[in-house]
C-alpha cells in the first residue's frame, strides 16, 4: 500500500518528520506530492525497504547521509543529491544540480539527464563497498575531483543539448576509483594524476549490465553500447601530491 | 667532549624522508672519528643540508651496552658496532625526541643543540638557513607537525587576573561549592518559569575543557582510546577530528564530538548518531585556509578502512568544502546534519582565527551553528606546511574577544556557545579565555605533553617515539591507553582544582559568573589599541 503525504504548506522540517514517522510505523511505500524545493528529503534515513516517490521538484541535499532507502524523483533535482550517501538508490527522472554524490560512500545514483559542477567529488570506496553514480547526459567542471573510490559513469547521451560531455578539471586530484566517460575528453581537461584508457573486454562486461539497468530504469531507448567511444579514467598515482612535500 | 663519539663518512646517514619503516639491516659504521670537524669530509653534494641539528652525547664509561637506545630510536639514529662494542649515533638524524634519554637505564645520554658553526645572525636564523637548504635539496614544501613555534608575543602572558581583598571576600573552594559545570549549545530566547519556550539540545561539560579534534590516523589508536576514557571519566568530550570513529570507540558515544570535514572520512548516519555533538570543520588554526592532509606514510590498512581510501594515499581534505561557498551553503550543511540527527544534538562549526573572525562568527551563528570553535594560530597539527603554520592566522585571544563582543552587540550571543582553541597551556589560559568570552576551551598539545610528547615536531612523519602520533605496530605499545587515560585525567583534575582556586580568589563561585567577565582581567605592557581590542583595562586602573 502506498501512502501519500502532501508537502503543500509544510516546512521541510515538518515534512521530513512525517516521512520518518511513517517509515518508523513500517510504511514501505510513500508518495510525496506538491514538493516545491523542500530540502533534505530522505536525509539520514536508514530504512532499507523504504521506497519514496517524489512528485514535484525537491530542494537541496536530497538523500544526504541516506543509508538504505530508494528515492525516485519524477522531475529535476536540486544541488547536493546524495551528499555523503552511504547506501540505497536515488533515481532522478530529469537533471540534477551541482555537487551530486559528494563524498558518496555506497549505494547508487542514476540521473537521467545532465548534472552541474563538482559531480562525484571525494567519492570513496573500500573493498566491496563501492558507490556508483551514473549520469545520462553531460556534466560540468571538476567532475570526479579528489575521487578516492567507487564508479562514476558519464554517458553524454540524454538531456538534449549538445556540447562537450564534461567540463575542465576533470578528475583533478583523483587517487582511487574509476571513471567511465562516453565521448571525447580532451587531454588538457584531465588532471595530471590520471590517464585515460580504451575499455578492455572486462570493462565492457562490467559496464553492460549497469547500462541496461540504467536504460530500463528510465524506459530509455538510446544506443549507449558503442564501447569504442568510451574512455576509462583511472589514477596513475595514489599519491598525486606526494612529491610536493619535504619531510 | 671526552668520550663522546661523532661520525664522519658514515654510510648510515640517510635522508629522514626515507627512514620510514627501516629500523635495522643497515651496515655498521666504518671508522668513526672522534673529531667533530670530521663532518667536513662529507661530500657537500651528498649532504648539502645535513649539518646535524642535535648532538647525541653518550658517556661510554657508563654505558652498559643494553642497546635499549638502539631499539627505542625510531629515527635511525642509534646503532651498535659489535666489533668495537660501542653504541654510536648518526647525529644528522636525531630530532631530539628524547626517547633514548628517558629510557637509558644509566642515564648516560644527553642531547645537545649542535653548534653547526653558522655565525650568529639576527636576521638569518638557523631554522631559516636549514629550511632553505632542505628546500634546495628536495624542491618541496617544508612539512612539520605541532603548532607555530615562532616567538610572537602572547596576549595570555600580558593579561593578569584580579583577586578579592577586604571589600569583596574571596571564597574557599575547599569549603564551599564551586560550580564548573558548563552547558554548550544554543540557549532559549527567554525563560519564564513554567513555559521554557523552545529548548535546544546542549551538552554538559563537568569541566570547561574538552579535548580538541585529533583524528585517528594523525594520532594513535591508543591515544584516542586514552582521550575517550579520560573524557568519559571527567565528564567532558573528545573529538574525532576528521578521520572517522573506529568501531571500537562507538561505545564512547556520550563523550565524543564527531567531525565532518571536506573529505567526509568515515561519515555516515551511524557516525553522526554515535555522538554527543557534531562538528563541521571549516578551518584549523595551525593552517588557516588550507585543508587536512594525512601523509600517505600514515595511511595503513586500518586507517584505509575507517577513511575508505586506498592504503598509502595521502588523505586529502582540501579547503574549502566544495559544497560550501557562502554562509547560506554552510547553513545547508548545518541543517543537513540536524535533519540526519533529528535535531537531537548541537552542531558546532570550527574555524581558524583570522582577521575578520568576528563577522564570520556572526554569520556562522546566524547560519544555525549551536557552538562555534575559534582556533588560534598557536594550534597544533599532525601535518602542515611550516610556512603556513608559522605565518598565517591570528592569536585566539583577540579573535575570541572580538567575536564575543560582536555577538553581544548583535544580541545573538545566547544563540551559540564559543569554544576557544589553539595553544591553551595551563589553567590560567583557560580562565583568561573564559573571561575573554569563551564558554569552554579545547586542548590538544597540552594533552599530548601530558602523555609524553617532547615537542619534537615530527608528528607528520608517523614515527612518534612516544607512540602518540603514529600507528606503526612496534611504536603503538609505547603509549598504553590506560596509562594515557590516567595521565590525562590527572591533568584535568589538576586544572579543575586550579580553576576552582582562581574562581574563589576572584570571589566567584561558578564559572558562569566568569564568562565574558573582562573586569576580572587587566593588561600589562599592552598598547591602548591592544587593550581596546581585547576589551580589557590597564593594570592599576
Ligand atoms: S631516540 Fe630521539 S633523541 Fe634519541 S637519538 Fe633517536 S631521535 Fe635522537
Ligand atoms: S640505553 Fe644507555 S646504557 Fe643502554 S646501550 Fe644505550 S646508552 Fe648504553
Ligand atoms: S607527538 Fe610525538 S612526534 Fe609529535 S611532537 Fe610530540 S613527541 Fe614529537
Amino acid at each position: 500500500m502506498e501512502e501519500v503525504i502532501s508537502a503543500k504548506d509544510l516546512y521541510y522540517r515538518e515534512l521530513n518528520a512525517r516521512i520518518r514517522q511513517k517509515a518508523r510505523a513500517g510504511v514501505e511505500h510513500i508518495r510525496l506530492t506538491d514538493v516545491q524545493g523542500h530540502r533534505y528529503i530522505a536525509c539520514g534515513l536508514q530504512f532499507k525497504n523504504l521506497q519514496l516517490r517524489v512528485s514535484g521538484v525537491p530542494g537541496e541535499d536530497l538523500g544526504a547521509f541516506m543509508d538504505g532507502p530508494t528515492v525516485v524523483v519524477e522531475n529535476n533535482a536540486q544541488n547536493g543529491v546524495g551528499n555523503t550517501m552511504n547506501d540505497g538508490r536515488i533515481l532522478v527522472h530529469g537533471m540534477a544540480g551541482d555537487v551530486v554524490g559528494y563524498g558518496m560512500r555506497g549505494g547508487r545514483i542514476y540521473i537521467r539527464d545532465g548534472a552541474g559542477y563538482r559531480v562525484g567529488i571525494h567519492m570513496k570506496g573500500f573493498k566491496e563497498k563501492q558507490p556508483m553514480l551514473v549520469i545520462g547526459g553531460r556534466a560540468g567542471k571538476f567532475f570526479g575531483e579528489y575521487m578516492a573510490g567507487g564508479y562514476l559513469i558519464l554517458l553524454g547521451a540524454t538531456g538534449g543539448s549538445t556540447g562537450p560531455v564534461v567540463g575542465d578539471y576533470c578528475a583533478t586530484g583523483m587517487h582511487g576509483g574509476t571513471i567511465f566517460i562516453r565521448g571525447k575528453v580532451e587531454e588538457y581537461k584531465l588532471g595530471k594524476e590520471v590517464k585515460a584508457f580504451p575499455l578492455t573486454p572486462e570493462d565492457e562486461s562490467f559496464l553492460r549490465p549497469i547500462l541496461v539497468d540504467f536504460l530500463e530504469s528510465f524506459a530509455l531507448d538510446v544506443n549507449i553500447f558503442d564501447f569504442d567511444s568510451y574512455q576509462k579514467i583511472v589514477p596513475v598515482s595514489t599519491r598525486p601530491y606526494g612529491k610536493l612535500y619535504a619531510y | 667532549m671526552g668520550n663522546t663519539t661523532t661520525l664522519s663518512d658514515n654510510p648510515r646517514v640517510s635522508n629522514p624522508a626515507n627512514t620510514n619503516g627501516s629500523k635495522s639491516g643497515l651496515p655498521p659504521a666504518t671508522s668513526p672519528k672522534s673529531d667533530l670537524m670530521g663532518l667536513q669530509s662529507l661530500r657537500p653534494d651528498d649532504h648539502f643540508h645535513s649539518y646535524p641539528e642535535y648532538f647525541v652525547e653518550r658517556r661510554h664509561e657508563e654505558c652498559i651496552r643494553c642497546l635499549v637506545c638502539v631499539r627505542q630510536c625510531p629515527y635511525d639514529c642509534t646503532y651498535y658496532d659489535p666489533d668495537r662494542d660501542v653504541v654510536y649515533n648518526v647525529h644528522q638524524n636525531c630530532v631530539n625526541c628524547k626517547r633514548c634519554v628517558a629510557m637509558c637505564p644509566t642515564h648516560c645520554i644527553r642531547i645537545e643543540r649542535f653548534d653547526s658553526g653558522f655565525r650568529d645572525n639576527g636576521h638569518w636564523g638557523t631554522h631559516l638557513v636549514r629550511g632553505l637548504r632542505k628546500q634546495a635539496d628536495t624542491g618541496g614544501v617544508l612539512l612539520t607537525g605541532l603548532g607555530n613555534d615562532l616567538p610572537y608575543p602572547s596576549y595570555f602572558d600580558r593579561i593578569v587576573l584580579d583577586a578579592s581583598q577586604v571589600t569583596n571576600p574571596s571564597i574557599d573552594p575547599l569549603r564551599e561549592p564551586m560550580e564548573l559545570r558548563t552547558y554548550l549549545g544554543r540557549k532559549p530566547e527567554s525563560y519564564r518559569p513554567g513555559s521554557p519556550g523552545e529548548v535546544f539540545p546542549n551538552i554538559l561539560c563537568e569541566i570547561p575543557v574538552l579535548f580538541a579534534p585529533m583524528s585517528f590516523g594523525a594520532i594513535s589508536y591508543n591515544f584516542q582510546h586514552g582521550l575517550a576514557l579520560a573524557a568519559q571519566e571527567m565528564g567532558t568530550y573528545f573529538n574525532t577530528g576528521e578521520g572517522g570513529l573506529h568501531p571500537d570507540f562507538r561505545k564512547f558515544r556520550d563523550s565524543v564530538i564527531v567531525q565532518v570535514a571536506s573529505g567526509r572520512f568515515g561519515v555516515d548516519p551511524d557516525y553522526l548518531l554515535s555522538s554527543a555533538a557534531c562538528e563541521i570543520k571549516i578551518g584549523q588554526g595551525a593552517k588557516p585556509g588550507i585543508g587536512g592532509h594525512l601523509p600517505g606514510e600514515k595511511v595503513n590498512a586500518e586507517i584505509s578502512r575507517t577513511r575508505m581510501i586506498p592504503v598509502g594515499t595521502d588523505a586529502l581534505s582540501p579547503a574549502p568544502q566544495h559544497d560550501i561557498y557562502s554562509i547560506e551553503d554552510l547553513r545547508l550543511l548545518i541543517y543537513a546534519i540536524k535533519e540526519a540527527t533529528e535535531y537531537t544534538r548541537p552542531v558546532s562549526v570550527k574555524i581558524a582565527a583570522v582577521h575578520n573572525t568576528a563577522a564570520i562568527v556572526s554569520g556562522i551563528v546566524r547560519a544555525g551553528a549551536d557552538i562555534v570553535v575559534i582556533d588560534g594560530f598557536r594550534g597544533g597539527t599532525g601535518a602542515a606546511p611550516m610556512i603556513i603554520r608559522d605565518h598565517v592566522g591570528i592569536p585566539v585571544e583577540v579573535a575570541l574577544a572580538q567575536a564575543d563582543q560582536r555577538l553581544r552587540e548583535e544580541g545573538i550571543r545566547h544563540q551559540a556557545s564559543i569554544i576557544a582553541a589553539g595553544g591553551i597551556r595551563n589553567s590560567a589560559d583557560v580562565v583568561k579565555a573564559i573571561a575573554l568570552g569563551a564558554d569552554a576551551v579545547y586542548i590538544a598539545t597540552s594533552a599530548m605533553i601530558a602523555v609524553g610528547c617532547t615537542l619534537c615536531q615530527q608528528c607528520h612523519r608517523g614515527l612518534c617515539a612516544w607512540g602518540i602520533t603514529t600507528n606503526r605496530p612496534d611504536l603503538l605499545p609505547r603509549l598504553p591507553a590506560d596509562q594515557a587515560a590516567g595521565r590525562l585525567t590527572g591533568l584535568l583534575r589538576g586544572w579543575q582544582h586550579e580553576i576552582q582556586e582562581m574562581l574563589g580568589l576572584m570571589g566567584l563561585n561558578s564559572i558562569e559568573s566568569l564568562r565574558g567577565n573582562r573586569l576580572k582581567l587587566r593588561g600589562v605592557g599592552l598598547t591602548q589599541l591592544e587593550l581596546q581590542t581585547l576589551g580589557i583595562r590597564q593594570a592599576g586602573l
